[in-house]
C-alpha cells in the first residue's frame, strides 16, 4: 500500500444516497481473478445514462451510506484504478469502508453540510496528518481512528503489522485451543 | 458489569487489543482468488487450513454441470477452476462443483456443522451474518481481509457498537421470518445499523425455526449491520446435534453454549422494540431493501431521497396496490431462502396448483445436499408438476453471475435478499418476498396475500 497524506484537486460529484456496490462494479466485472485494472468498469450501467459526468479527479463526493450491499472489494479497487485517491461522504456501509483503508484509498466522513459545501466548491485539500479537509476557503475537521491513520500515513502492511503479534497469537492458539470443529477433517 | 451475548464472544477472541482471533473462514471463488495470490508472492502460507473450507457457488452454473469442463462461461470456469488450484497449494478443504457437499457458502457451514454457537466466523461476503443465527459473531470482510485471515487466522478491529432489537407479541399466520427482517428494515432504513452488531430477541425470534432464523440474521447487512445474532437454544442444540461436524462430547459443548446469552441488565448501545403482531407479509417496491410495504397496500408516493428514481426504475406507479402488480419470473433461492425448510414452505402453498401461463418460475436449492433432502421427500415433484423449473445448487439468480438472469424490463418475485438495480440481471426489476408469498405469486401472476389465499 502506497502511504497517503494530502489530497489535493479537483472534486468529482456524485450526489446520490446508498450508492451500492453492485452500481459500483456490477457482477460481471467480478469473476476477473486479478486486482488491476477495474477502473474502465466503474458504474458501468450508470455511466451509460444521460448526463452522466465524473470526471477522473482526486477525490469523489458522494451521498451518504455509501458503498452498501456487497462485501466485494472489487468496488474500491474500481475507484482507485479510475483514479480517485479519497472519497468524502457523510457515511459509508462498513464493509466499504474498512475496505478502502486496506487499500490507501482514503474514506473521509464530513457533516453532510459540509458535503454540500464541498460538492460546490469544485476543489478540495484533504490533510490526512491534520485531519482536515479545505474547500471553498473553509477548514473543517474530520474523524478517523487512530491505527487507520497510522497506516495509511505510512502506507503499511496489514499482515505485516499483525505477524509483529506472533507470539500473542500463538499464546492464544495454545491456551484457548478450540476442540473443533476441525475442517480438515470433514468427509470429501 | 453484566455482558451481552456479543461482549461474551468479543471477549473471548481477543488475541491482543484490536486483534481479533477467527475460528472459521469460509472461502468462495469470487473474493478469494486475488487473496491467494498475494499469499503467493508474498511467500505466506495459509495458517489453519483446519479452520478453513472452501467451496463454489457464486459462478456454478444450476443446469445440473458437475464438473468443470461443463461450465461454459470461460471466465466462470477459470474463476472455479482457480479455486480448486489455490485450494490443493494451499492445503485448504473445498468442495467445488460436482462435490455432494457443494453449495452456497452459508448454506453448508450450518448443514454440515462446523457453524457452531460462540465462534468467530468470517467470510468475503456480505451475507456471512447469516451464522450469527446460532450465537455466533459473523461477518463479511472484503478481500485485502480474506488474505489477512488466511496468513494469520485473526482480523485487525475495533469494537462495533451494540443494538437489541426486541420483538414483542408472536407474527400472524403466514408471516415469516422473511416477512420480519423486511419489515424491520423498513422501518429502520437501509443504513440503519451502520456501525452496529445486532442482538435480535424476544418470543417471536425463539418461536422461529434455525432456517427462520438464519433467514432474520442473514438480512441483518441489508439493514447496514455488522453483524446480527440470536441467542442460541434448544432450537439451535438441536440443530447441531448429530451433523457430522458437531462436538464430539456433545452434552460439554452444549453446557458450554448455555452460557452465551445476553445478562440481565447488560446495556446496548441502542435498544429497539417493534411488535411481530403488527408485521404483514412484505413486498418490496423500490431498488434498495428499505423501499418494503405490506402486501395489502399500495405502491407509496415518492418520499424520500432516490424514491422517484426507484419508481422509475421498477416500472411502477405510486397508487398501485401491490396485489395487481404482475409478475414475468419468479426465483426461490438464495442464501437467504433455500433451505430444506424454505422449499417445504414453498412446495406446501404450490401444491395441486400450476404456475401462471405467464410466468417463468425457478427453485434453486441452497445445497447439494438440500436438493437431494429435497428430492429424498418428493418436493421436486410436487415443484416440476406446477411447472416450476427445478435447478441444482448455487447462489444463481440472487446476482446473476452464472447464466441465470433477468432480462431487461423483466419483473421477478424473488426469496433473495438484494433489490439493487439491476441485481438480477441489467434492467431487470427485483421483488423481494417470502418463499410462500413466492410461491403463492408463481401461481397467481401477481403478488397475493397468502393469508387469505388458497
Amino acid at each position: 500500500m502506497e502511504p497517503i497524506n494530502v489530497v489535493e484537486g479537483p472534486v468529482s460529484v456524485l450526489d446520490r444516497i446508498d450508492v451500492d456496490t453492485d452500481q459500483i462494479m456490477p457482477k460481471q466485472f467480478l469473476k476477473r481473478v486479478e486486482r488491476s485494472g477495474f477502473g474502465q468498469y466503474l458504474f458501468f450501467d450508470w455511466a451509460k445514462e444521460p448526463g452522466w459526468d465524473l470526471p477522473k479527479n482526486p477525490i469523489l463526493v458522494t451521498g451518504r451510506n455509501f458503498g452498501c450491499g456487497s462485501s466485494r472489494e472489487h468496488a474500491p479497487w474500481g475507484l482507485e484504478d479510475y483514479g480517485f485517491k479519497a472519497i468524502v461522504a457523510p457515511s459509508y456501509a462498513d464493509i466499504f469502508y474498512s475496505n478502502c483503508t486496506k487499500i490507501g484509498l482514503l474514506p473521509v466522513v464530513l457533516p453532510e453540510e459540509q458535503v454540500k459545501a464541498v460538492m460546490a466548491a469544485g476543489e478540495a485539500r484533504i490533510d490526512l496528518e491534520a485531519q482536515t479537509v479545505t474547500a471553498g476557503g473553509e477548514s473543517c475537521p474530520f474523524e478517523i481512528d487512530q491505527e487507520t491513520k497510522r497506516r495509511l500515513l505510512n502506507g503499511l502492511d496489514d499482515i505485516g503489522v499483525t505477524l509483529l503479534q506472533d507470539d500473542a497469537l500463538a499464546a492464544y492458539e495454545q491456551g484457548r485451543e478450540r476442540q473443533g470443529p476441525v475442517t480438515t477433517g470433514l468427509l470429501q | 458489569m453484566p455482558k451481552t451475548l456479543f461482549d461474551k464472544i468479543w471477549e473471548a477472541h481477543e488475541v491482543a487489543e484490536g486483534l481479533l482471533y477467527i475460528d472459521l473462514h469460509l472461502v468462495h471463488e469470487v473474493t478469494s482468488p486475488q487473496a491467494f495470490e498475494s499469499l503467493r508472492l508474498a511467500g505466506r502460507k495459509v495458517r489453519r487450513p483446519d479452520r478453513t473450507l472452501a467451496t463454489a457457488d457464486h459462478n456454478v452454473p444450476t443446469d445440473g454441470s458437475t464438473s468443470l469442463p461443463m461450465v461454459s462461461d470461460p471466465l466462470s470456469r477459470k474463476q472455479i477452476a482457480t479455486l480448486e488450484q489455490n485450494c490443493e497449494e494451499f492445503g485448504v478443504p473445498v468442495y467445488s462443483i460436482g462435490s455432494a457437499r457443494q453449495g452456497i457458502v452459508h448454506v453448508i457451514g450450518p448443514e454440515i456443522g462446523v457453524t457452531q454457537p460462540g465462534m468467530t466466523i468470517v467470510c468475503g461476503d456480505s451475507h456471512t451474518s447469516t451464522h450469527g443465527a446460532f450465537g455466533a459473531l459473523a461477518f463479511g470482510i472484503g478481500t485485502s481481509e480474506v488474505e489477512h485471515v488466511l496468513a494469520t487466522q485473526t482480523l485487525q478491529q475495533r469494537k462495533p457498537k451494540s443494538m437489541r432489537i426486541r420483538y414483542e407479541g408472536e407474527l400472524g399466520p403466514g408471516v415469516t421470518a422473511k416477512d420480519l427482517i423486511l419489515g424491520t428494515i423498513g422501518r429502520m432504513g437501509v443504513d440503519g445499523g451502520v456501525g452496529y452488531v445486532i442482538e435480535y430477541a424476544g418470543p417471536a425470534i425463539e418461536a422461529l425455526s434455525m432456517e427462520g432464523r438464519m433467514t432474520v440474521c442473514n438480512m441483518t447487512i441489508e439493514g447496514g449491520g455488522r453483524a446480527g445474532m440470536i441467542a442460541p437454544d434448544e432450537t439451535t442444540f438441536e440443530w447441531v446435534r448429530g451433523r457430522e461436524a458437531a462436538p464430539e462430547d456433545f452434552d460439554a459443548a452444549v453446557a458450554g453454549w448455555r452460557e452465551l446469552y445476553t445478562e440481565d441488565g447488560a446495556e446496548f448501545d441502542r435498544e429497539i422494540v417493534i411488535d411481530a403482531s403488527e408485521i404483514s407479509p412484505q413486498v418490496s417496491w423500490g431498488t434498495n431493501p428499505a423501499m418494503v410495504t405490506d402486501v395489502t397496500s399500495a405502491v407509496p408516493e415518492p418520499a424520500g431521497e432516490g424514491d422517484a428514481r426507484a419508481l422509475e426504475y421498477m416500472g411502477l406507479e405510486a397508487g398501485t396496490p401491490i396485489e395487481e402488480i404482475r409478475l414475468d419470473r419468479v426465483f426461490i433461492g438464495s442464501c437467504t431462502n433455500a433451505r430444506i425448510g424454505d422449499l417445504r414452505e414453498a412446495a406446501e402453498v404450490i401444491r395441486g396448483h400450476k404456475v401462471a401461463s405467464t410466468v417463468n418460475a425457478m427453485v434453486v436449492p441452497g445445497s447439494a445436499q438440500v436438493k437431494a433432502q429435497a428430492e429424498s421427500e418428493g418436493l421436486d415433484e410436487v415443484f416440476r408438476a406446477a411447472g416450476f423449473d427445478w435447478r441444482s445448487a448455487g447462489c444463481s439468480m440472487c446476482l446473476g453471475m452464472n447464466p441465470d438472469t433477468l432480462d431487461p424490463g423483466e419483473r421477478c418475485a424473488s426469496t433473495s435478499n438484494r433489490n439493487f438495480e439491476g441485481r438480477q440481471g441489467r434492467g431487470g426489476r427485483t421483488h423481494l418476498v417470502s418463499p410462500r408469498m413466492a410461491a403463492a405469486a408463481a401461481i397467481e401472476g401477481r403478488f397475493v396475500d397468502i393469508r387469505n389465499w388458497s
